[in-house]
């Protein structure tokens, strides 16, 4: 069975953004960036699969500028197989990213779709729902626990109030949530290996997208910063003011 | 403008949730229509007529749609949805579920997890895990919106019906996803995501038997009980409860933080709280710069004689 992971290169989960004082976005120069947390996980469910015995081949993805190649390799050092860097400006809207990779679903034909429920970024969580509508396959969001049989995936989902099980008809698509699992680091060894395996370079043109302007950006704000309070020094200081001077309790 | 609502529910009663989406739909018009999709839930299309702001229900009762499955929902919707120009949904995971489907069946982009509607096409939604604000326009003919729930008040529900119902035959089977079974989490406790007060425990609590301390100062204040990813994967708690990027968002008027530093993860999930409260032992802690009352010291002494105060 092929499986097909896409993955995004965002800015760091750890760094500390900065909002660009003319409000055209956030800084990026010289900022670090890694793969998307929740796509890592995507990633590690592949090669898991693989290890198993379920997946024969691990192909992962990834639409953006040049450098976006750097997270395709880190994918290929941790197990995958090869890479299809889809070259596109940075920030494709979701419905893009959906229709091309729809189209990278039409060449490849895997079985299943892994990918993050969102990127840490643009924090939209659609790209996956987007892409099993376009290819009109089922769709297993949020999941914490993928099981693969014969031509079915039970998949258990994160809702709220608890978890949800769905049983879906293969092909399909997943997104993952945290606990799925635990990815692992790659090994000196396999870096240096990543290096050689194959990666195919497309445009979104030749995979016959449009890019049509859904959304503009107007403008990107610092929140409003919430003030620093006070430092009680009691249990009956702090009962006190949340009683009187916050009227909460 | 017309707008469409899609409802959460049980099939027995509406969520609160549903009630904030059509409050924050009051900014684009005055009146709503309100889809109600699932099995044996009239009873539900009811509760929406009484809302204030609902000047129309449109009722799928269906087996098809008992279990409220994307596949079947977003065909349902897209093909109701031409008659409208906005079409919302909370952003909870219903609605991350459902509506990006939708908008992809329309070929449109989404607004999601939208915190203001400035108008009848631009929106605030925060990005970066809170940490930045975009104002974002969409050039759609329909406009797909998911609401941030925590960022509204709820709609009023009045005791007479004010809205008709009109059903709806639209029936859409779908035979590649099958509906298995749910585990929910049982609790006595207020609902995390619409507490007045919730108290939240991280890792500073050690292991998940001292976690009974964060419940019972719960319940001597009435509230909800949240966690922070650490408390998560160390396995205190489960994994509903996380407040954060990537759990659960709120904004009570009363969050009291415990033993919990403050990552941006964290914060992300509970920083528009009204009045947040950290109890820690490192006075370091990031928790402390956004806490309008911070208590520096041992928890486990500090949290019991908290409770006996109360």
């Amino acid at each position: 069975m092929k499986v097909l992971v896409a993955i995004k290169r965002v800015i760091d989960p750890y760094v500390k953004i900065r909002v660009k004082s003319d409000g055209s976005g956030v800084e990026t120069n010289n900022v670090k960036m890694s793969m998307n947390p929740f796509c890592e996980i995507a990633v590690e469910e592949a090669v898991r699969l693989k290890e198993a015995g379920v997946a024969d081949e691990v192909i992962v993805v990834s639409a953006g500028e040049i450098n976006c190649q750097e997270q395709l390799r880190t994918a290929l050092a941790l197990g995958a197989d090869r890479a299809i860097h889809i070259e596109a400006e940075t920030g494709l809207e979701p419905i893009t990213v959906a229709k091309a990779l729809q189209s990278v679903m039409e060449r490849e034909q895997p079985r299943l779709v892994l990918m993050g429920k969102q990127s840490i970024d643009t924090d939209n969580n659609q790209v996956a729902q987007m892409l099993s509508a376009l290819t009109q396959l089922p769709q297993g969001t949020f999941a914490s626990e993928v099981i693969i049989k014969g031509d079915a995936v039970t998949v258990t989902r994160e809702i709220d109030g608890g978890l949800e099980t769905l049983s879906l008809t293969l092909p399909a698509i997943i997104s993952t949530d945290l606990r799925l699992n635990e990815p692992r680091y790659a090994s000196l060894p396999n870096i240096m290996k990543a290096k050689k395996k194959p990666m195919e370079q497309l445009t979104v043109a030749e995979l016959g997208v449009d890019i049509v302007r859904h959304q503009e950006v107007i403008e990107v704000m610092p929140p409003p910063e919430r003030q620093g309070g006070v430092r009680v020094a009691s249990v009956s200081e702090l009962v006190d003011k949340l009683k009187n001077e916050a009227k909460v309790i | 403008m017309a707008t469409l609502i899609i409802a959460e529910h049980n099939n027995v009663s509406l969520s609160p949730d549903t009630l904030k989406v059509v409050n924050a739909a009051m900014a684009l018009s005055p009146s709503v229509s309100v889809l109600v999709a699932g099995a044996r839930c009239r009873a539900v299309a009811d509760e929406v007529g009484k809302v204030t702001g609902v000047a129309e229900v449109l009722l799928a009762d269906n087996a098809v749609y008992e279990h409220q499955l994307a596949e079947s929902l977003s065909a349902l919707i897209a093909e109701v949805a031409q008659r409208y120009t906005h079409i919302l949904a909370p952003a909870t995971t219903f609605g991350k579920n459902l509506l990006p489907r939708v908008a992809a069946l329309l070929d449109v982009g989404q607004l999601s997890d939208v915190i203001q509607i400035k108008n009848a096409d631009t929106v605030i939604r925060p990005i970066y895990a809170g940490n930045a604000l975009a104002a974002v326009k969409s050039n759609d003919p329909i406009k797909v919106i998911t609401i941030r729930c925590a960022a509204f008040e709820p709609a009023q529900e009045q005791d007479t019906q004010v809205a008709s119902v009109s059903e709806l035959d639209i029936v859409v089977a779908n035979d590649m996803t099958q509906f298995v079974s749910k585990q929910a989490v049982e609790s006595e406790r207020p609902e995390l995501a619409v507490a007045r007060v919730v108290v939240s425990g991280g890792r500073g609590l050690g292991n998940s038997e001292s976690f009974a301390l964060v419940e019972k100062l719960a319940d001597k204040l009435g509230g909800a009980i949240g966690a922070s990813r650490a408390a998560v994967d160390a396995g205190f708690v489960s994994n509903d409860l996380q407040v954060g990027q990537t759990g659960k968002i709120v904004a009570p008027e009363l969050y009291i933080a415990v033993g919990i530093s403050g990552a941006i993860q964290h914060l992300a999930g509970m920083k528009d709280s009204k009045v947040i409260v950290a109890i820690n032992s490192d006075p370091d802690a990031p928790i402390f710069q956004i806490a309008d009352y911070g208590l520096v010291g041992d928890l486990f002494e500090l949290l019991p004689e908290l409770i006996d105060s109360l």
